[in-house]
């Protein structure tokens, strides 16, 4: 079955040329666009099925032994990715169904969405350093597109910014990669990983380990490189946003900790307090930012770059309850995250506006989608019974465990400033009388939508919304399963083994 | 000869960094075109530089001769050098579009998405 590590990769490719080949036929891309991404969801299950049965997935691209050739590998990390990636790329490919304007669809919307998701299909799947950076490049210029497309002032000066600072980190990995060839002689990460310690070549690996932790830190959108993210991210369509939030940054995330504890892990101890200030620094000024906002989206671009901070405390503190808690978080937050953009989207089809300050009055005109709102919102701030709580108390203990009393201090305090700007939008938008009229009792009629854009809107939003409740009910499977990750990436000889087989 | 390409290579980063660092649009695009090239030029050097021995295997022979370049390196560039050519054309028509949108090439001035 070695086919399977590469379908993620192949079946959005299939579904991208099928759809650029309908043409301008909206109708036949959305179909074909769904169908792919459920498709992909489907094998990214069947993936993680497989590794978990059988230990970690190998593939050797056109069948050249590693690590000549470039393979594909999938630990349980990948997998858990792939499938989050399969999951969100339905959601979003329903959701922009009825979210989605005609023209942004007609011009490609459909097929640059599944270029995406094979790039970060691909980037979660190689094992190659350089085939990394290849993945890397098609996930930007797909996202460079989508972020662009429709051309309106503000995202093309957002995109401006975005596109500038991804190139430069794409150089800075870029010259990473060469010379972690130059120093082992090798760009198969299990193959480097194996002869970096070999090489003892002053402090070169220190050198390799922070020109990979700044490219990936730029794209993670770590302190202090994250100025892009809330200058651009909030200009496109919700729809875009929503899928930027919960995968882009997340790949860079991926890649810090594959790499950190693939080829650095030696290395850990003295990066580790660095790590630390970054992360405590990622979470305190995201948190800042977001709450001075008025603008649902920027106020939840900002969130993105907090939560980045505590999917790095868990790299910085490197133990295995440690990385439990960062890959829990991840799925965690990729729910959350998706869901408060696609929530804000259907604010905004109904009131034509991201500003809190003319949203209000919707608790009474629409309570079901305050309650999504709610579960989404007490998710990611962390209360108890929701999958936020579980991550953030996976990776406080871990920090107490280690003695790092700073970070988990710095982490429950913006867990309380995460709450208070997610109160404020629950203010502002749902529980506030509509501006003018502070007495009404009447609600305030919403504009009516039809069924079909109905189902469109709502229905990707009520799955991810059950799947953040069932994951706070039930976290147990999810954690057992993050605790199999952590241990592997812990203990890369598994990884290395099955990549490098019988050749050492 | 490995002190030459290191001299380049830091003058191209050098030069890069301070287009990327102006404001004028275009400029940083020519700054991130040569930092594309620096890095090229570095993987280049770090590959080791062979004169004088291509990496093709001659008639009769079952391996390469002693000593031989590294391919590896060039495979590296060529690609790298393909998908830098695909971000600066975009990058260029973008800055094209953000001066037709706002007259003005001037990365300060682009204070429309910061709210």
């Amino acid at each position: 079955m070695t086919i399977l590590i590469f379908l993620p990769v192949i079946l959005p490719l299939a579904t991208a040329t099928a759809a650029l080949l309908a043409g301008r036929n909206v109708r036949v891309q959305r179909s074909i666009s769904v169908a792919g991404m459920l498709a992909l969801l489907a094998v990214s299950c069947l993936l993680l099925r497989a590794v978990i049965a059988d230990g970690i997935q190998v593939g050797q691209a056109g069948g050249w032994a590693s690590p000549f050739g470039i393979t594909f590998v999938a630990d349980v990390f990948s997998a858990i990715m792939c499938v989050m990636a399969g999951l969100i790329g339905s959601a979003v490919a329903v959701y922009a169904l009825a979210g989605m304007d005609e023209q942004r669809e007609a011009f490609g919307f459909h097929p640059l969405l599944n270029v995406l998701l094979m790039g970060v299909c691909g980037a979660f799947l190689t094992g190659d350093i350089f085939n990394l950076y290849v993945w890397y490049e098609v996930m930007l210029m797909a996202s460079f597109v989508l972020l662009t497309l429709g051309g309106t002032r503000s995202q093309l000066e957002g995109g401006m910014k975005y596109v500038a600072m991804n190139i430069v980190a794409s150089v800075i990995f870029l010259a990473g990669a060469g010379l972690l060839y130059g120093t082992v002689g090798s760009l198969n990460m299990a193959d480097a990983a194996v002869r970096l310690p070999l090489t003892r070549e002053g402090g070169q690996t220190t050198v390799l380990a922070a020109l990979f932790l700044v490219a990936f830190g730029i794209k993670a959108a770590v302190f202090p490189l994250f100025f892009w993210l809330p200058s651009s991210y909030h200009t496109p369509p919700v729809v875009v946003t929503a899928v930027f939030s919960a995968l882009l940054t997340k790949v860079g995330v991926y890649s810090i900790v594959r790499v950190m504890t693939l080829m650095f892990a030696p290395e850990a101890g003295f990066l580790r307090t660095f790590l630390l200030v970054v992360a405590g620094a990622t979470m305190i000024v995201g948190v800042l930012g977001a709450v001075a906002q008025m603008d649902v989206r920027r106020l939840l671009s900002f969130h993105i770059v907090s939560q980045i901070g505590y999917l790095l405390m868990g790299v910085a503190l490197f133990t295995p309850l440690a990385l439990a808690g960062t890959v829990f978080f991840l799925v965690h937050v990729i729910l959350s995250k998706t869901s408060l953009f696609l929530v804000s989207g259907i604010m905004a089809t109904y009131k034509n506006t991201y500003d809190l300050k003319k949203l209000g009055g919707l608790y009474r005109s629409t309570p079901a989608l305050s309650f999504l709102f709610l579960v989404a919102a007490v998710s990611l701030a962390g209360l108890p019974p929701s999958s936020g709580f579980w991550a953030k108390l996976t990776l406080v203990r871990a920090g107490l465990e280690n003695g790092d009393f700073s970070i988990v201090a710095v982490a429950l305090a913006v867990s309380i400033l995460t709450l208070f700007s997610m109160i404020k939008i629950w203010n502002e938008a749902f529980w506030r009388n509509p501006g003018d009229a502070p007495s009404d009792e009447t609600p305030e009629t919403l504009p009516d939508l039809n069924p079909r854009s109905r189902t469109g809107l709502y229905g990707p939003l009520v799955v991810l919304t059950v799947l953040i409740a069932a994951l706070g009910l039930g976290a147990g499977p999810l954690l057992d399963l993050s605790l199999k990750a952590a241990a592997q990436l812990m203990h890369p000889s598994e990884y290395i083994t099955a990549v490098l087989g019988g050749i050492r | 000869m490995e002190v030459l390409f290191a001299l380049v290579v830091g003058v191209l980063f050098a030069c890069g960094i301070y287009m990327i660092l102006r404001r004028n649009l275009l400029k940083i695009v020519l700054g991130l075109a040569l930092l594309g090239q620096a890095v090229n030029l570095m993987i280049f050097t770090a590959g080791r530089l062979t004169r004088g021995a291509a990496p093709i295997i001659a008639q009769g022979l079952e391996g390469f001769e002693q000593p031989h370049a590294d391919p590896v390196p060039h495979a590296l560039i060529l690609t790298a050098i393909v998908i830098g050519f695909g971000l600066q054309a975009f990058a260029l028509v973008l800055v094209r579009r953000v001066y037709q949108e706002t007259g003005t090439d001037d990365g300060d001035a682009l204070t429309t998405s910061e709210g």
